[in-house]
């Protein structure tokens, strides 16, 4: 195994977008229980510090495969599309109109302390998001790589509205 | 289920085997140390038969040392040299403790670190620690009649960087091979996961006397995977000491006091403090040198109610690391409570409304780190039988980033993300010709630099010559197991490279750490050389235990010359452990790492894919039964 492998391998899984994720918790539990610097305490230098490549590898490679978004922009990295360049093209008028008004019903919620309306937001902005990854399977499934490209793009507004949004009923805990 | 299971008595490993190793509890209040015998982990108690080492040290004029109970009961003649709760000096300032203005000592301010004034010298946080953790390991010692493998020792989870080293700092000094660092809340969850074979996801209250820790773990099949940690590293029993201390001036109208007084009249609030714990009021006595008498009585509403605003402060973090985790209150199984301040009714109550359910107390708050501090270490040098394993998965609790134009922080590492963890980010010169860059590393959660906690500042030389935004210098952090960050800059575009790694700057050199073992040995009459010389030995003896054992587990990844090899670098390491030369010893111990370094990248990869093609056959069972 090479540590400069991809994150499927490492886990043996086959590239894709559709993932089984509790077999993704046991499978890294696996190999951190392999791996991980606990077991090589007592172990000579060279086997620690490889233990801690591997150990830390591993984790970089959970956290990515785990959160569907990152797993997305990872797969679209391997198959040579790179988000982080085309994020400065602007985003179609509709979508960016259609955020706004988002924004807009958040804060309108947020600064009138109206919980309901938060939870209401939320709810309605999570369906939409499982919608559209989804979508994103499928896009992966045909390789259209470049619509997917287009659609990450757009979750990523979207998974840092809803961020806002628990933000603000996290304020309003408090 | 079998995972769970402490082995048995007869099941351990064979006595000429087993290695001895202890687990730690460094508290603020009280410390402990506990080790695993035939199987069952247990504190190690004093001559007396008490578990507990109050975490006082006491200093006299010829630079000796008492440690415990006998110090404890002299606080309140020499307060200056009887130095408590030295843990919340740890790796902080003067400007980061609370209630100076009540404390007897003579502070002085140092970089990175406040010092103390006593009349042996300028003692360190790190030195009056490292006494405690002395003290604990000769009782380790003389109960197990052998020299010590290694030690877990225990650290808040909220604990910083700046923090977790000083406290790594004190047990080399107190020499220590330190396994791990291990946070307090997961160890104690250790020890309540092992025992009552627990699964699902448990929050564990951890208020100690002078720190507050919340964790939050998931809990399965032998995995103890921590989900989130919060806390405040300056909030714990000593508070609530110190509000009844604040009441009682106010009651009785009192001047203020003497340094004596003052320590004579905290520990009755103490007192009382503990007697409420069983009763309805507590009397609060005290003559005071200046012939004042002070006689009050203290009932519990009152007491909660002068303490309610602390309650609450713990209450915040606890409702962070649950959104942290992503989770609610109800999402959680059980709530372990640890440490002693949890015992006030006041504390339970109030975290039982919390998480709407009875906080389970049935394990000893004040032993259940140690034990499984205890536990952990057992397993980390390798006393193991096949049942009883499991895995740790621990987080940072603070994010790690640097600071950016505009005293703006750019955060690199997340809170709470699972360590060993590494995040490498890239950055640019900003003038025309720019050859150094200024690097400052902080630790925190706010936006601004100056609200964040500086842990290191280096620079970066020798960059080319650039048009500004021509280099690319990638700046790597890595966290290792024990939460201790290092940090590393690299001008990557040309074919030089300068890079430096640093240890965070209040981190205790080498040098340091000689020099203070140095100083510590005269007074023992002792050499510090030899000091050094035994350690050195002692690390090569473990070297070679470790390559033999992995040669006779593997032998079948060598060829004949490279066995060969490694054997007769063995061989020259133990003839250099025989002679006197700490340098030879030195060098032939990385000739061997060295030498294995093939073989260790051969070992992992082999432990990899034992995993993948176990997995790969499971996953055909699967599709044939399905």
């Amino acid at each position: 195994m090479d540590i400069r492998a991809d994150h499927f391998s490492l886990f043996g899984l086959n590239p894709g977008f559709r993932l089984d994720l509790s077999d993704l918790d046991s499978r890294y539990r696996d190999i951190q229980a392999q791996v991980h610097p606990d077991r090589f305490a007592n172990a000579g230098d060279a086997e620690r510090r490889l233990s801690m490549q591997w150990a830390t590898h591993a984790n970089e490679a959970y956290q990515t495969l785990k959160k569907p978004l990152e797993r997305a922009k990872y797969m679209l990295h391997l198959a040579g599309h790179d988000i982080q360049a085309e994020s400065n093209t602007a985003m179609p008028a509709d979508f960016l109109m259609e955020q706004m008004e988002w924004r807009e019903a958040v804060m309108e919620a947020r600064n009138g302390g109206d919980h309901h309306e938060l939870e209401h937001l939320h709810n309605r902005l999570r369906g939409d998001i499982i919608a559209r990854y989804e979508e994103l399977g499928a896009l992966f499934d045909q390789g259209d790589h470049a619509l997917a490209t287009d659609r990450v793009r757009r979750l990523m507004f979207l998974e840092k509205l809803l961020y806002e949004i628990d933000d603000a009923l996290a304020s309003l805990e408090e | 289920m079998a995972l769970f299971q402490i082995a048995e008595p007869g099941e351990s490993a064979a006595p000429h085997e087993h290695k001895l190793a202890i687990g730690i509890d460094l508290g603020t209040t009280n410390s402990l140390v506990a080790t695993v015998r035939s199987g069952i982990s247990i504190c190690l108690s004093d001559e007396q038969g008490r578990p507990l080492l109050p975490s006082v040290v006491l200093y006299h004029a010829d630079n000796s040392t008492e440690v415990g109970y006998g110090a404890q009961t002299r606080q309140a003649i020499d307060p200056r040299n009887t130095i408590v709760s030295v843990k919340r000096f740890m790796g902080r300032g003067l400007k980061d403790i609370s209630h100076v203005e009540s404390m007897p000592y003579d502070f002085i301010e140092a970089p990175g670190m406040v010092k103390v004034k006593t009349i042996a010298g300028i003692k360190s946080p790190v030195e009056v620690s490292a006494e405690i953790l002395k003290s604990l390991k000769l009782r380790a010692e003389t109960a197990l009649g052998g020299e010590l493998v290694g030690a877990v020792i225990t650290v808040p989870a909220y604990f910083d960087d700046a923090q977790r080293q000083a406290t790594k700092d004190a047990a080399r000094l107190a020499g220590l091979n330190v396994l791990r660092l291990l946070n307090e809340p997961t160890a104690a969850a250790i020890a309540y996961g092992l025992d009552n074979g627990a699964e699902g996801v448990y929050a564990v209250y951890d208020l100690g006397g002078g720190t507050f820790d919340i964790s939050i773990l998931k809990l399965t099949k032998g995995v103890f995977e921590v989900m989130s940690t919060g806390g405040d590293s300056a909030l714990g029993g000593d508070d609530f000491d110190h509000r009844i201390f604040c009441w009682v001036i106010e009651q009785a109208k009192l001047q203020p006091l003497s340094p004596e007084d003052g320590r004579l009249l905290m520990m009755r609030c103490r007192e009382a403090k503990e007697f409420l714990t069983n009763n309805p009021e507590a009397p609060l006595t005290a003559r005071l040198s200046t012939s004042e008498m002070v006689d009050l009585k203290l009932d519990v509403a009152t007491f909660a109610g002068i303490t309610q605003t602390l309650i609450s402060k713990t209450l915040q973090p606890v409702k962070k690391a649950l959104r942290d985790a992503g989770l609610r209150a109800e999402d959680i199984k059980g709530v372990v409570m640890v440490g002693g301040a949890t015992r006030m009714p006041q504390v339970q109550k109030a975290v039982g409304d919390f998480f709407r359910q009875e906080p389970l107390t049935n394990l000893d708050p004040d032993k259940v780190v140690a034990l499984g501090a205890a536990t952990q270490a057992n397993l980390l040098v390798g006393n193991k039988t096949g049942k009883d394993d499991w895995l740790l998965l621990d987080v940072i609790p603070l994010s790690l980033g640097l600071e950016m134009m505009g005293g703006l922080t750019e955060k690199v590492i997340p809170r709470n993300s699972t360590i060993p963890t590494a995040r490498a980010q890239e950055f640019t010169t900003f003038k025309d010709g720019q050859t150094a860059m200024a690097i400052h590393v902080v630790q925190g959660e706010r936006e601004l630099v100056s609200d964040c906690r500086s842990l290191a500042r280096f620079e970066l030389r020798g960059i080319p010559p650039m048009v500004a935004g021509a280099a690319r210098i990638r700046v790597t952090f890595q966290v290792d197991a024990d939460g201790l960050l290092s940090v590393a800059a690299r001008e990557q575009t040309t074919g030089v490279e300068s890079s430096v790694t640093v240890k965070p700057s209040y981190g205790l050199s080498d040098d340091e750490i000689a020099g203070m073992l140095k100083d510590s040995m005269e007074h023992a009459k002792d050499d510090a050389m030899n000091r050094a010389l035994k350690e050195a030995q002692v690390e090569a003896q473990r070297m070679i235990e470790a390559t033999e054992a992995a040669l006779k587990e593997d032998p079948h990844l060598l060829n004949e010359a490279e066995t060969t090899k490694i054997v007769a670098t063995i061989d020259k390491l133990r003839e250099t452990i025989a002679g006197e030369n700490r340098r030879l010893i030195n060098i032939a111990m990385d000739d061997l790492g060295f030498e294995t370094q093939a073989f260790a990248h051969r070992r992992m990869d082999q432990s990899i894919k034992k995993v993948l093609s176990g997995r790969k056959v499971d996953d055909i069972k699967m599709g044939e039964e399905a």
